[in-house]
């Protein structure tokens, strides 16, 4: 699809000489003075684009070819409206230019004009004066322009209205608010475009004016909506589309809550929508409006009642009711069906934004949603018509009074369950949890525990949903589940897996014949095993944190960890991890940080094989484990039992050097009675025992079969480590002592088994010959590698006794007195 | 509001790095949103157009690497179609959508749907509040007519010879950026004209 010729015509573009360009522009000059515009004219204009367009850097033109490109916006022929329109875009407005947007002749703006005036408008002024011109053409418009010539006004507005929506003043909102009543509400409901009833020998005189079908064939019985057809459409149809196009953005942009409604307006309307009355409209358009009436008017209250703005949001009402009514027909074709599923999820948002201004209008609108949510709630292809519904239930189920039970169900339940491989599902469900954090943390107690369910997108699809994930962790962890939640998210590339499986096995035959000779899926299928994956596939916490045969699982999925969706998802696990530690740690009790600290310890060798996985995890396990231990030195003592248990193990030497180190460091930093006063003799001296044991082994063996040399840095922390139990139960320093001297000698001799590097050998002799040195003196190894805690938290500056200044001055006034 | 459209490659360009995409066609729609910040409001038209083309690269590299993730995920065989049949292409495009946080390009955050006919990518960034049922048909609509009429699935190079026809396409059926509720009597109106323009 992409070729070379495409790549070499933008590098043509970009490279063109400037003698060659002045050339193309003087001939373009002529070409546009000539009296007939044609082909070439077009495809020179076309260049033109290409070159101003394919460089990042803008290109001005001659002000001749610029004047005359400008005037070819107003030409009759619509290709060359925009082309120049294109082409002025790519470039910047002639000096003095700038800036017109109070013409009188904006009224005639066709749509690629008013385009270039849009990309060119400075500052919030020019977007006013343009929107006070195309409102007021809008009003005192002609009708003899082409069938939609105005119908760029809205769009127009809207994007204005994005922006800046201060550019329209309250007139001008009131104004715009009339005309979408009219256009929504009152549109004709007979087919344009001279469609007729009779038959081939009906002149015009016996055409009579057909009436609108719905998406069925049926034929329309209330005001005209989107979902209406016809042969050929009037021009307020045509803006009835567009009015509805824009309004929920019209809605939220002006009749947000926040802009003053007050509660005496509430109070107001409450007490005019309870008096129902069956008038029908008596207004602009009376005449029109014809006899059939379905039950959406029929139920309206009083249209002349009420001021602009509070009638545009009771039109928005009914015309939401109506699509909701229409939405429920059988379409002919796949392109209605789908928006009729468009409209649903439309109008169910503006539901929700009118009753968020008026909240009388819950009343009237929750049954038509329950409804709504009783008809489609079984049918998962209706999913995302379902999110807005549940974003209602949100917002307006607890004033309602309504159980929402069922709504959460869905949304926590089966969504993530079975829906987990739809892109647009996860978006839509995950952008609607971070939106409403706080009030589904209060009004769904079941929040916390769905993210087993929860975690399936990010299992199926971290690229595209690590991001949502990034925001929404920290409210998933709470101390009753985070064990469970820390085993799920070490977990995830197992989940990862299982859902490509149980994927495969709904789409592959049972008896797949192909075969791939993979073993995976016969394990997925195999009852013996159903219960390890129907564990990672469960949807809620609270069953338990873990299961007993993970080392099964993990070898049942070996196979797996090159397909790239588990790859990919494990390379998310790390920074999720990190986000769960800092959240967990904040206000987290002793207790549950031991807790983590067992799991940690247990899972580091309990981990899918996949290439660095383990590596990754080891390295944020260490780093977090370090902040334990500063934050509760006394953790040390408490798991004293297991953390001697992993430091005594050779093999967690060879096969996990970077948690072995940071749990020998934390060993030897805080095994002492300054931490905490259970720290006895004797457990340091245990401790000391099982390290020195290790230190032995490494340093005059070779390293097993399959294992590199023990990293530098695990002999050298053992090394400190045995020297700063010692320095705390003296009649231990003889025996580092005669290590560290015989270690001296051995290496003395040249190179060693266990280390390959002579600079490390070298680094290491040296560490040596300094602990050593310093445990001759064990009153100064004490207080070098035992600090006491004013030294290691100093507050030189704010403590009297030793600030700086101070001591400065008492020195400075003794050698002065002198 | 749609902000903007952009055609480029998913593809690995040889003139280009890993990663990076060549656009095809791009069009922003309305105001420039510099103009309402302060950090940028002191900027001269020049440095405001090469910021927005800075920006539209950003949305296409991310797009890009969306897709070619998904892609790898799924362990697609992106099948090689002809010119004529534009129908299949669009069957068997993957499609998907990247949120694009607050500041990365736009000052607000934005969703960027996208649709991949094998090496070339349709994206759409719209705010994320929109309707994204509706924008995901247009999308479609829109990448239907753009491979039926310049031809994109040939060899040929109309869509930059002949942006003009997709300007025409975008005016009717995504005008300003504006999505459109249009059922099939609306839309074929509007393809009439679509075609009545092509055809001159």
């Amino acid at each position: 699809m992409y070729s070379h010729g495409a790549e070499s015509l933008i590098k043509q573009a970009r490279e063109i000489q400037e003698s060659e360009l002045q050339k193309f522009y003087s001939r373009l000059v002529k070409l546009l003075q000539g009296k007939e515009l044609g082909h070439e004219t077009v495809d020179s204009l076309q260049r033109l684009h290409l070159i101003l367009s394919a460089t990042k850097y803008t290109r001005m033109l001659p002000p001749e070819l610029q004047k005359k490109v400008q005037s070819l916006l107003s030409s009759p022929k619509e290709h060359f409206q925009v082309l120049s329109s294109a082409v002025l875009r790519e470039t910047l407005p002639l000096s003095g230019q700038e800036g017109n947007y109070n013409q009188e002749n904006l009224s005639q703006l066709n749509s690629h004009a008013a385009a270039l005036l849009l990309s060119q408008a400075g500052s919030r002024a020019d977007l006013s004066s343009l929107c006070a011109q195309l409102l007021r053409s809008l009003e005192s418009r002609q009708s003899e322009g082409p069938a939609h010539s105005l119908t760029h006004t809205l769009p127009i507005l809207n994007t204005i209205l994005t922006l800046s929506p201060e550019c329209l003043t309250a007139d001008h909102v009131t104004l715009l608010s009339k005309k979408l009543v009219d256009w929504l509400r009152y549109a004709s409901i007979t087919q344009g475009g001279g469609a007729s009833s009779g038959g081939f020998f009906t002149g015009p005189r016996s055409r009579q004016p057909v009436p609108t079908a719905e998406l069925d064939g049926a034929v329309s019985g209330d005001f005209f909506t989107v979902l209406c057809v016809g042969q050929g459409f009037t021009e307020d149809q045509w803006m009835n589309v567009y009015s509805f196009s824009m309004l929920r953005h019209w809605l939220l942009t002006y009749h947000s809550v926040s802009s003053g409604n007050g509660t005496a307006d509430t109070a107001n309307r409450l007490q005019l929508s309870l008096s129902l009355s069956y008038s029908f409209s008596n207004d602009d358009r009376s005449e029109v409006d014809g006899s059939v009436v379905s039950m959406v008017s029929a139920t309206s209250s009083s249209g002349r009642l009420l001021p602009p703005k509070e009638r545009l949001r009771e039109k928005s009402f009914q015309y939401c009711l109506r699509l909701i009514e229409q939405s429920d027909r059988k379409a002919h074709k796949k392109t209605d069906t789908d928006l009729q599923k468009a409209c649903l999820v439309e109008a169910v948002c503006i539901l929700d934004c009118v009753c968020e201004e008026d909240a009388s209008l819950v009343f009237r609108a929750f049954p038509c949603i329950k409804a709504l949510f009783g008809r489609l709630s079984s049918d998962l292809s209706f999913a995302r018509v379902l999110l807005p519904i549940a974003q209602f239930y949100l917002n307006h189920g607890e004033m309602a009074a309504v159980d929402c039970e069922s709504v959460w169900k869905l949304v926590f339940g089966r969504f993530p369950a079975e829906l987990f491989n739809d892109h647009f599902l996860a978006h839509e469900l995950l952008r609607f949890l971070r939106l409403n954090l706080k009030s589904l943390q209060c009004r769904v107690p079941h929040y916390t525990r769905s993210f087993p369910n929860l975690l399936k997108f990010l299992a199926w699809d971290s690229p595209a949903v690590v991001d949502d994930f990034v925001d929404l962790l920290p409210s998933l962890v709470t101390a009753g589940t985070a064990v469970e939640l820390l085993h799920t998210l070490l977990d995830l590339p197992c989940l990862s897996a299982t859902l490509v499986l149980q994927v495969r096995s709904t789409c592959l035959p049972i008896s797949d014949p192909g075969g791939h000779g993979l073993q995976s899926p016969d394990a997925y299928r195999n009852p013996s095993f159903r219960g390890l994956f129907l564990f990672l596939l469960r949807g809620d916490a609270g069953s338990g944190d873990t299961i007993d045969r993970l080392s099964t699982l993990h070898e049942l999925l070996a196979e797996t960890t090159d397909w790239p969706r588990v790859v990919q998802c494990a390379q998310t696990v790390p920074l999720l991890l990190h986000i769960f530690f800092n959240t967990v740690i904040p206000g987290a009790d002793e207790k549950l940080l031991s807790h983590l600290i067992l799991v940690m310890l247990e899972r580091s060798s309990l981990l899918l094989n996949i290439p660095e996985y383990s590596k990754e995890i080891h390295r944020v396990f260490s780093s977090h484990l370090l902040r334990f231990c500063k934050l509760h030195p006394s953790l040390v003592v408490d798991q004293s039992h297991e953390l001697l248990e992993f430091a005594g193990a050779i093999t967690n030497v060879y096969s996990k050097e970077e948690i072995y180190t940071h749990v020998v460091w934390v060993l030897g930093e805080f095994l002492s009675v300054s931490c905490d006063s259970r720290c006895s003799v004797r457990l340091i001296t245990s401790c000391f025992e099982a390290l020195e044991a290790v230190l032995f082994e490494i340093t005059s063996s070779v390293p097993p079969p399959g294992a590199d040399c023990p990293a530098p840095r695990v002999v050298t922390t053992l090394m400190s480590a045995l020297a700063k139990l010692a320095s705390r139960s003296h009649d231990l320093i003889p025996r580092v002592s005669l290590f560290l001297s015989k270690l001296r000698t051995l290496t003395r001799g040249g190179s060693v088994a266990w280390c390959s590097d002579e600079e490390d050998l070298v680094a290491i002799v040296t560490r040596g010959e300094e602990l050593w040195s310093l445990l001759k003196a064990p009153g100064v190894a004490q207080s070098v590698l035992t600090p006491p805690p004013h030294v290691t938290t100093p507050q030189w500056h704010r403590d009297t006794n030793v600030a700086m200044p101070l001591r400065l001055r008492a020195l400075t006034s003794l050698t002065h007195s002198q | 509001m749609v902000r903007c459209f952009l055609i480029h490659t998913v593809c690995p360009v040889s003139a280009l790095g890993a990663g990076e995409s060549r656009l095809l066609y791009s069009r922003l729609f309305g105001p420039d949103e510099g103009i309402f910040s302060d950090r940028e409001r002191g900027l001269s038209p020049e440095e405001r157009r090469l910021v927005q083309k800075e920006r539209i690269a950003v949305v296409a590299r991310q797009v890009r690497s969306a897709i070619s993730l998904s892609r790898e995920a799924s362990a697609r065989v992106l099948g090689e179609t002809v010119p004529g049949e534009e129908a299949l292409a669009l069957q068997e495009a993957d499609s998907g959508v990247v949120r694009l946080r607050a500041g990365d390009p736009f000052s607000e955050e934005m969703s960027a749907l996208w649709l991949g006919v094998q090496s070339l990518g349709f994206t759409l960034v719209c705010e994320p509040h929109e309707n994204l049922l509706l924008a995901e048909s247009t999308l479609r609509n829109l990448a239907r007519h753009c491979l039926e009429h310049l031809h994109m699935l040939g060899q040929g190079s109309e869509v930059l010879l002949r942006s003009n026809r997709v300007d025409a396409l975008l005016s009717r059926l995504l005008p300003h950026g504006q999505l459109l509720f249009l059922n099939h009597r609306f839309a074929q109106a509007l393809e009439k004209e679509v075609a009545a323009y092509m055809a001159k």
